[in-house]
């Protein structure tokens, strides 16, 4: 029997810091809710969007896998291990904080805002050596199919994290469907819907809706509409 | 009222900073940071801790054992790890082990 969870868009936390909006689907900084902490590995999810000019200062992180996948113009990231890039629509960024990292993300378009998704996943391993990476991913390869973007291997499609989890998106026109089968035992899946209307299995979401689903094999996932989603299929099973 | 005594251990000396100030930030708690076992322990000794913060650099052998250690000298204390480097999470984390 599907164990499921719907979080709707206007149920998130939502912080306005000026250079930064920011909508959390779990609790964060002055978000608290008890009843959203996390699902399974995954801790955060964050629809962020920074005005012109504005960002992040350098800032510690430890022990998180942070992924970022820009939805609308660059962001710069700077860290502590060297690292100077620009990441934009297309791609995907990750973090293994590990034993310890600073880093520093602005938009330096002063014209345009960035958005992007903030993503952290538990590790299942404390205390690794940092390190970072990105990839350039083809949109046009997540039109009426799954893209994979995450996984646990370093030699598989997307990006790797130490978590034994896989993350794909879909950019589907109205009407095509497809059926996701969870990659392990034990794992589910929260689906956040970035844009339009999907149904997976019988449940509705619309857009910036999240929904989590653990305790089955597999499952079916519609576009209502044109739509692009993104699939977290992450272990439910964690302790921390 | 009895503010939360908070003891961070973590061997980062950028993020044990970051802990520090965010737990101080909140006028309930209090925080004293250690940045390694043996000066965990010593600090728990002396001190009543409502709350031991793992946190970055704190291998699992160190852990293994200071958790014990501090359980024996005192069963109520609460011992949570820390993830993401306090931006964030801090919160959360204190409240779910105040819960």
């Amino acid at each position: 029997m599907a164990n499921t969870v719907l979080h709707k868009a206007d149920t998130r936390g939502f912080a306005d810091h000026g250079w930064l909006k920011s909508h959390q689907s779990f609790s964060f900084a002055n978000y608290y809710n008890p009843e959203r902490i996390h699902f399974g590995a995954l801790r955060v999810l964050n629809d962020d969007i920074v005005l012109g000019g504005g960002g992040f200062g350098k800032h510690p992180h430890d022990n998180m896998e942070i992924i970022s996948i820009p939805l609308e113009g660059d962001l710069e990231h700077k860290d502590s291990m060297g690292n100077t890039a620009v990441i934009k629509h297309g791609d995907i960024q990750v973090m293994s904080a590990g034993t310890g990292i600073y880093h520093s993300e602005y938009n330096k378009d002063t014209n345009q805002a960035v958005k992007f998704l903030q993503i952290w996943v538990f590790p299942n391993k404390r205390n690794v050596e940092p390190r970072y990476d990105q990839v350039t991913l083809n949109p046009a390869d997540r039109h009426n199919q799954l893209q994979q973007i995450l996984s646990p291997n370093a030699d598989d499609a997307g990006v790797w994290i130490y978590q034994n989890a896989w993350f794909h998106m879909g950019n589907f026109d109205k009407g095509v469907s497809t059926e996701y089968n969870l990659k392990a035992k034990g794992n589910g899946v929260y689906i956040f819907v970035l844009k339009g209307d999907v149904k997976v299995n019988d449940q509705l979401l619309n857009t910036r809706d999240g929904y989590g689903i653990w305790d089955v094999d597999n499952f079916n996932i519609t576009a209502e509409t044109d739509a692009e989603f993104l699939l977290m299929e992450v272990p439910m099973e964690f302790k921390y | 009222m009895k503010k939360v005594e908070i003891l961070a251990v973590c061997s980062h000396p950028g993020i044990l900073q970051t802990l520090l100030r965010l737990i101080d930030n909140n006028p309930g708690w209090n925080a004293t940071g250690a940045d390694n076992e043996q000066q965990a322990l010593a600090y728990f000794n002396e001190k009543s801790f409502d709350i031991v913060l793992l946190g970055s650099g704190m291998d699992e052998v160190s852990e293994d054992r200071l958790r014990p250690a501090c359980l024996a000298i005192n069963p109520a204390v609460k011992i949570i790890r820390h993830y993401g480097g306090g931006s964030g999470l801090l919160s959360g984390e204190i409240y779910q082990a105040l819960n």
